[in-house]
């Protein structure tokens, strides 16, 4: 069985699911990092509220008697991206706006207490315990058969890869083809020269995050109907392995984080697959180690030489 | 049109700008010389509020503009091609107008960029090629029509002749020319290059240290002994004007 490619496929598209969630959440870091130079720790924990947020939307629609899940799964959507960016603003409102001069350290030692600040605040205002949540879609369809083993492409890993595809290429073309995104790149490459012609440059780091966090709380979203239990502690590891996946695309790179996220995804999937699933975190920051020492700009991003 | 009294700016401790008066009329080009240091670029960047003055006042348009952030100073049109031209390097050349363009009306866009083309046909054959890979002069003229494409009132340039070849200078005076007289925008021009600024103004300060220190028509600051000397003929003999200040 093992050495199938039913096996084989089984895992790849465990790994690309995984990959979803990383992804979205890796081009947070990436964009952020982009735009004001710093890693955003506190990320993780957008990501983790998103979660958080997407179960209470549930289980409110759930009081409510709303059960028809296609509705449902809208209304979560629209109301975990919402409340998720308000936090993603406030982050950066709060938090980064007033160090926005100070050396990088402050920043950085700011974003692990904010990091840690929001873990605690989820903590005591929804408990320590885990919160489970009963399978939202289910259901499936075979894709291959060989003798007893059988693969399936479930619904929900349907959905949940035509939901990131579909975010990644408005997002795509959010950066690449509107004023916004022009402004978002102009910030990125010179901001004061940016604020020479009249862009809002306050305004347009505030936009950063919130798409940032939108982002992430659909990756909170993924998270939950993927595992169906979530805990305030869920953004720690899920952020860092974002973050590993930013650097292995190449920070500051929006493909590069896509890619990475799902490079990262594969690589724990197979990894459990096929050697033990022990040592899938093992794996997966070792590709970090190696990205850092032989390509430190990562796969995608590429050195500032430019001419001046 | 531009009032600048009394302006003075700071980089930490260190004193660039030491009461600077400036005035400029609507419809003028008015240019100012000075050596390295003087704080010529200072003053640009002061007008635009980054860095902020810290004593004086600007007014623009009868309209203080001191203590306002840079997005609101140059939304009243204001524009500023800077020193070192700060061309985004990984948007292509059409990007950087589109950027240029952000607080003009969009229904403009169009006809401004054919403008700028019509300008410096080079950026309209280069106009998917990206920033960084453009020649000194190439993103000097880029500059310049990124500055245009917000339709200021006072476009302010910094030195758009540095780098470039003597037929280049030329031919960007002679831009800077059709700006003026045919669109009307008024211009303050920074310029090591004297000879050629002080021919094309209507107006010009000499500025050394942070201080201003002679105002005069062009043509009278050509005549003048001491500017000849230390601007004109090379910079080679050193008087105190064209000693370099801090900053």
């Amino acid at each position: 069985m093992l050495g199938t490619f039913e096996y084989f496929v089984d895992q790849a598209i465990n790994g690309v699911t995984l990959g979803a969630i990383y992804g979205l959440v890796a081009i947070g870091y990436t964009l952020v990092y982009g735009i004001i130079g710093m890693i955003n720790f506190a990320h993780g924990e957008i990501f983790m509220i998103g979660a958080f947020v997407s179960i209470i939307a549930f289980l409110t629609l759930g009081l409510l008697g709303l059960t028809w899940v296609p509705l449902a799964l809208l209304l979560v959507l629209i109301a975990t991206m919402m409340l998720t960016a308000v936090y993603g603003w406030t982050l950066e409102r709060v938090a980064y706006r007033p160090l926005r001069r100070s050396p990088r350290l402050a920043a950085l030692i700011t974003a692990i207490g904010m990091s840690i600040f929001l873990q605690n605040y989820v903590q005591l205002l929804q408990g320590a315990r885990n919160k489970p949540l009963q399978q939202v879609i289910s259901g499936g369809f075979e894709i291959m058969r060989e003798g007893d083993y059988v693969v399936t492409l479930s619904y929900l890993q349907i959905f949940i890869l035509l939901l990131t595809i579909v975010l990644m290429v408005v997002f795509t073309l959010v950066i690449g083809r509107t004023s916004l995104g022009r402004q978002q790149r102009s910030c990125e490459q010179d901001r004061d020269m940016a604020a020479l012609l009249g862009v809002n440059v306050d305004r347009t780091i505030s936009l950063t995050f919130v798409m940032g966090a939108v982002l992430a709380s659909v990756a909170g979203l993924i998270f939950l109907l993927n595992y169906g239990v979530i805990d305030f502690y869920i953004g720690f590891l899920a952020g860092i392995k974002a973050f590993t996946a930013a650097v292995l695309g190449g920070i500051g790179s929006v493909p590069g984080a896509m890619l990475g996220g799902l490079l990262i995804g594969l690589i724990e999937a197979l990894w459990s697959g096929y050697f033990t699933v022990e040592y899938k975190d093992v794996a997966a920051f070792s590709i970090l180690i190696l990205v850092l020492i032989f390509r430190p700009t990562g796969l995608l991003g590429t050195p500032d030489i430019e001419k001046v | 049109m531009l009032e600048v009294t009394g302006v003075e700016t700071f980089y930490g401790n260190i004193q660039a700008l030491r009461g600077v008066d400036v005035s400029i009329q609507q419809g003028e080009i008015v240019t100012l010389i000075g050596a390295n240091g003087a704080g010529k670029s200072t003053l640009l960047m002061t007008i635009c509020g980054n860095p902020r003055a810290a004593s004086g006042r600007i007014a623009f348009e009868e309209r203080d503009i001191t203590t306002l952030p840079t997005y609101e100073i140059v939304r009243l049109g204001i524009a500023q091609s800077p020193e070192g031209r700060r061309i985004f390097p990984r948007m292509t050349v059409l990007e950087n107008l589109q950027i240029g363009a952000t607080i003009a009306e969009e229904t403009y866009y169009e006809e401004d960029v054919q403008r700028v083309f019509k300008l410096f046909p080079l950026l309209c054959e280069r106009q998917h090629q990206r920033g960084g890979t453009l020649s000194g002069g190439e993103q000097q003229m880029l500059a310049i029509g990124r500055a245009l494409m917000s339709r200021p009132k006072l476009l302010l340039l910094d030195e758009p002749s540095l780098g470039l070849a003597p037929r280049l200078v030329a031919q960007i005076f002679e831009v800077i020319k059709e700006i003026n007289e045919s669109e009307g925008v008024t211009i303050f021009l920074v310029e090591q290059n004297a000879y050629h600024a002080l021919r094309l103004a209507h107006r010009a300060y000499v500025m050394a240290n942070g201080n201003i220190l002679l105002t005069g028509t062009g043509q009278e600051l050509l005549e003048n002994d001491e500017i000849r000397a230390a601007y004109l003929e090379g910079g080679a003999r050193k008087t105190d004007v064209g000693q370099s200040g801090n900053a």
